[in-house]
């Protein structure tokens, strides 16, 4: 076997661990649907004609590949690197998200399951849930957070237009942590014919793995994307950590490149010290959560705390395992941008290049503009731009006080 | 042999089934659980099995969620969890078995939680999202400090793995009963006399089988202790009684022992 030195990075999780992060941390009714999981998914994997499904898919339902673009203004303004957007505010519904959603629902439709479950915190992983498997005809209900459906009422209708149906959850705090509780509460009971569509790079294994493969797509375009610009690699990578799916399906294919530098962004909310914000990997501490060992914001008893942030995709008090293990080994960093800041590139972006960012990739986008300046102007930075902003107009006009 | 284990093989010498009582502790306020768990024990509750409460308690039904929430409120810690421990077995010579899920005491530290659940008399702990896979650390702590590893067993464990987590549990095997959460339930279902068929020729002679999730009515433990099982596990029919009655101690300790009584009865006569 190979030393854990000699190992490289992308070939984790070994066992289902990322060095210790990860793991299966469920109730044991789970066990069985979980190992059945993976080996559904290490076997569609291999299989040429799942990858060709997905393939096809990808590129002729979600609009993929999408488009790599040079900020040439934000650029620019800023006065240092050249920033490059990953353009997945371009892919169908707005977000990265389909690219996930796709895959779990091919394979749940491929293990012989009727009806897919999902949570969903602002409601973009709900509604790209219920696109997939609308497309795939399956039928699709989401779970989500009373307090969360009040705030994001447009999407609750949206995806009611979609045809899944969403159920509110009344307990805990209300919102997303609440939401996945409730989906593994169903998914025990309806374990059988149930398949649970997890919408980041968490939960119990396979799914950091999984969720982790479909994203890829968005790494393994950008490397090609940027090769053919710049006949080189770029510098840094930039994304926003919630759960941390786009993060990591940006970064997974540079994982072994160190000269790579790869950045994380977690909303810092009102600002770490207010007590009021998301930044797991840079406030948390080690803990068991939704099935892994990972960084948790938690209390001293072990209680899981809520979050904050102006966005409600980042708003999760745990974060994927590998992000854990990337922050452990320093092979990534993680900064944090606070709700003004992510506010603030918001409208700078919108003003700057006609493209309005999705607020949790404003975040990513505010540590890229104290970035940028650092840097020679000859190095580049990949942005990935998760998701459009529509979805946030009225909350960030709500934020600068404007009324509309 | 462990204490847990003693009483269930001196009361299947008697030809009864055990009763097993839960309650999550600190509701809904923290001096309140040994006065519970006293009624409990009066009532005829076997071996008591006190909860720490968990912001997310992913395998509990809505029952066990609330009274989770009222003792978050209350101001339940672990540690105080585990000194009532001590408080109740100054009263009662009784077997006390702590469910948690993993969280809690990875936050403290193996050996620590061991240490204090050791020294206030602990005799057993459940984690309800440990499975033996991830066990190896938990399980050397606990028997470092002579505390009984129980581990639970599902609808939906294999022959295989069942194998495996009897030679992991000791005290007794946990056997959730159905697919789902834990939460009263009107009917039990058939199934689960079949999986306790299934199951009891790989505990028998080796740990008690004790059955649990949704078991809340007299009915419901002679049917699972005719079955063959050592055991029944009550808990969310005395967590309604504790949430009902809040605001009138009295009533809330008279309904428990009263429930507690007709439950244990039902434990005796499977025989019969």
């Amino acid at each position: 076997m190979k030393s854990d030195k000699m190992r490289k990075l992308s070939s984790y999780p070994v066992e289902g661990k990322f060095g210790k992060y990860g793991g299966r941390f469920v109730p044991e009714i789970l066990m069985s649907a979980i190992k059945e999981l993976e080996e559904a998914y290490v076997e569609a994997r291999e299989d040429p004609s799942f990858k060709k499904q997905l393939k096809y898919y990808l590129s002729e339902y979600a609009g993929r590949p999408t488009p790599l673009y040079y900020a040439e203004n934000f650029t620019r303004k800023l006065g240092g690197a050249k920033i490059y957007l990953k353009r997945e505010d371009l892919a169908h519904g707005g977000a990265h998200k389909i690219n996930n959603t796709l895959g779990q629902a091919l394979l749940a439709k491929r293990m012989g399951k009727t009806r897919v479950i999902a949570e969903t915190g602002a409601g973009q992983h709900g509604v790209a849930t219920a696109m997939a498997c609308a497309a795939l005809g399956l039928k699709a209900e989401v779970y989500m957070g009373a307090e969360d459906m009040k705030r994001q009422r447009l999407n609750v209708f949206r995806m009611r237009l979609l045809n899944a149906e969403v159920h509110p959850v009344e307990s805990g705090s209300k919102t997303l942590k609440d939401s996945i509780n409730e989906a593994m509460r169903d998914w025990v009971t309806n374990l059988k014919s149930t398949y649970y569509l997890i919408g980041s790079v968490v939960g119990p294994h396979p799914y950091p793995m999984m969720v982790r493969d479909f994203q890829s797509v968005i790494g393994c375009e950008l490397r090609e994307q940027f090769l053919q610009k710049e006949q080189r690699l770029p510098d840094a990578l930039v994304a926003c950590v919630g759960g941390g799916s786009n993060a990591i399906g940006t970064f997974y294919p540079f994982e072994d490149c160190p000269e790579v530098q790869l950045y994380g962004v977690e909303a810092a909310g009102q600002g770490i010290e207010s007590g009021k914000h998301s930044a797991s990997l840079g406030a948390g501490a080690e803990g068991v959560f939704h099935g892994m060992l990972t960084y948790v914001l938690q209390d001293n008893e072990g209680q899981i705390l809520n979050t904050h942030s102006v966005s409600a995709g980042l708003d999760y008090p745990g974060v994927g395992p590998e992000h854990s293990f990337l922050k452990t080994l320093q092979r990534a960093e993680y900064a944090t941008a606070t709700d003004e800041e992510a506010v603030n590139a918001f409208c700078t972006l919108s003003r700057e290049e006609g493209i309005v960012p999705a607020l949790e990739s404003a975040h990513a986008l505010a540590f890229a503009m104290k970035l940028a300046p650092k840097m020679r102007r000859d190095q580049a930075i990949v942005v990935t731009l998760s998701g459009r902003g529509d979805k946030d107009v009225e909350v960030v006009a709500d934020f600068l006080g404007v009324k509309i | 042999m462990s204490r847990i284990s003693k009483v269930f093989q001196s009361l299947k010498a008697q030809g009864e089934g055990a009763l097993v009582g839960y309650v999550t502790a600190g509701d809904p306020e923290p001096k309140l659980t040994p006065i519970i768990a006293e009624a409990l024990v009066k009532g005829g509750v076997d071996i008591l099995e006190l909860g720490i409460p968990f912001s997310d308690p992913i395998a509990d039904g809505p029952t066990i969620q609330a009274a989770s929430v009222r003792a978050l409120q209350a101001g339940t810690t672990p540690k105080m969890v585990l000194e009532m421990v001590g408080e109740i077995k100054n009263q009662r010579d009784v077997p006390v078995a702590i469910l948690t899920y993993y969280n809690p005491v990875f936050r403290m530290g193996l050996d620590k939680f061991f240490g204090l659940a050791k020294s206030s008399g602990v005799d057993g702990v459940i984690v309800a999202d440990l499975p033996v896979e991830e066990a190896a650390d938990y399980k050397e702590a606990a028997e470092t400090c002579g505390v009984d590893t129980i581990f639970l067993a599902a609808p939906s464990t294999s022959a295989a793995r069942l194998q495996r987590i009897v030679e992991s549990t000791s005290g007794f095997l946990y056997l959730v009963s159905h697919f789902g959460v834990t939460g009263e339930q009107a009917a039990m279902e058939h199934s689960t006399i079949q999986l306790i068929q299934r199951v009891l020729p790989v505990t028998r002679g080796r740990v008690p089988l004790a059955v649990g999730f949704g078991i809340s009515k007299p009915e419901h433990v002679k049917a699972v202790i005719g079955a063959g099982a050592d055991g029944a596990i009550v808990g969310s029919a005395f967590v309604n009684i504790v949430s009902r009655c809040r605001s009138n101690v009295h009533q809330m300790l008279n309904e428990i022992e009263k429930t507690a009584c007709k439950l244990k009865e039902s434990a005796k006569q499977h025989n019969a």
